[in-house]
């Protein structure tokens, strides 16, 4: 659905610009490819990484690690698995709800979940690309420390 | 020749552990290979539309109006601005870098990227109803709560952990893209 409305934007948006300027669009679709073509490297080693990766942690086995790891441990764990996984939310969700069927608390849950969505190992390199090293480096722990956070006050409020 | 390769390096690297998978544990092996090829299809589907939404926006979109909505001084308004730009993507992370990057270009301020980028990976739009309907709108709501607060202040810490010649080594390098 979501692609259905992005292809939908794009083609209007560059026929619009195509009856506006001939002459723009055609930059703007080198530009896009030679900016595809610069990161095209990084995307595709990456996709092969999260293809490990999934394979060796599927959701089952992130339930087990963590299912009966409470407390802090377990949010630690939490974090770190949430870190290293690269999964679409709509996976991301059930996965998080099977883990609260297995036993993990709310506080696990929240950690998980805010640091799959927010540190990205699996996406550093292309990241580091962009932005460097620094950057990279400083957004990803200040964003897995946030996921503690994130925890503890889903476990006052939700747990 | 050499080029190609270090250019893939990182590729040929994580392929080459697919191939000792295949060897040594040909399901986990197996596994990985249709995982990658699923993401791999869900790449070509999201990124090309993204990449040509971000080359019309380098050709369309003058400098001084994006300084004016998102550059220094923006303010309130270009955090808005970010947050909403964030939440309404689509697409994983890896798509915010080039999204952000133009952005940079066009002289978007770097605290207004950074939120940017923390918004389109923790508060889209469609990904909160789907939290809700998967883990109550108690959890979804508590953690929007922290995230966008959370989202603000880290990315001020990390613009303030930088230098002011680092940010300018960034914002050239971000233009050659």
């Amino acid at each position: 659905m979501e692609n259905y409305i992005l292809y939908a934007v794009t083609i209007i948006l560059v026929l619009f610009s195509l009856c506006l300027d001939r002459k723009k669009t055609q930059v703007a679709i080198y530009k896009a490819g030679q900016a595809l073509k610069n990161v095209f490297p990084q995307l595709i080693g990456v996709i092969v990484l999260v293809g490990i990766m999934l394979a060796i942690l599927n959701p089952r086995m992130i339930s087990q690690l963590i299912g009966d790891a409470a407390g802090w441990w377990g949010v630690f764990l939490a974090s770190v698995l949430g870190a290293v996984t690269f999964i679409p939310g709509f996976v991301a969700f059930p996965t998080a709800a099977m883990l609260l069927e297995n036993g993990a608390g709310y506080m696990q849950i929240g950690a998980f979940i805010s640091s799959l969505m927010m540190v990205g190992v699996m996406t550093y390199p292309v990241e580091v690309k962009y932005f460097g090293r620094k950057v990279a480096l400083f957004r990803n722990c200040l964003a897995f420390i946030f996921s503690f956070l994130v925890a503890f006050i889903i476990g006052k409020v939700v747990g | 020749m050499l080029e190609l390769l270090k250019r893939y390096r990182f590729f040929l690297s994580t392929a080459l552990i697919t191939v000792f998978l295949l060897i040594f544990n040909r399901q986990v092996g197996i596994k990985a290979v249709e995982v990658s090829g699923r993401c791999f299809i869900q790449m070509l589907l999201i990124v090309p539309p993204i990449f040509i939404l971000i080359g019309l926006l380098d050709v369309w979109v003058p400098r001084e109006t994006m300084v004016k909505y998102m550059g220094e001084g923006s303010g309130l308004k270009g955090i808005i601005l970010a947050f909403f730009l964030g939440s309404a993507a689509v697409g994983p992370l890896y798509g915010a870098f080039p999204v952000a990057a133009v952005l940079m270009k066009k002289g978007a301020k770097f605290t207004n990227i950074l939120i940017l980028m923390g918004a389109w990976s923790t508060t889209k739009i469609p990904m909160f109803l789907f939290e809700m309907s998967a883990l109550s709108a108690k959890f979804a709501f508590t953690r929007l709560a922290v995230d966008i607060p959370g989202i603000i202040l880290m990315a001020y810490l990390v613009n303030g952990l930088l230098k002011p010649a680092e940010l300018k080594t960034i914002t050239e390098n971000i233009s050659n893209f």
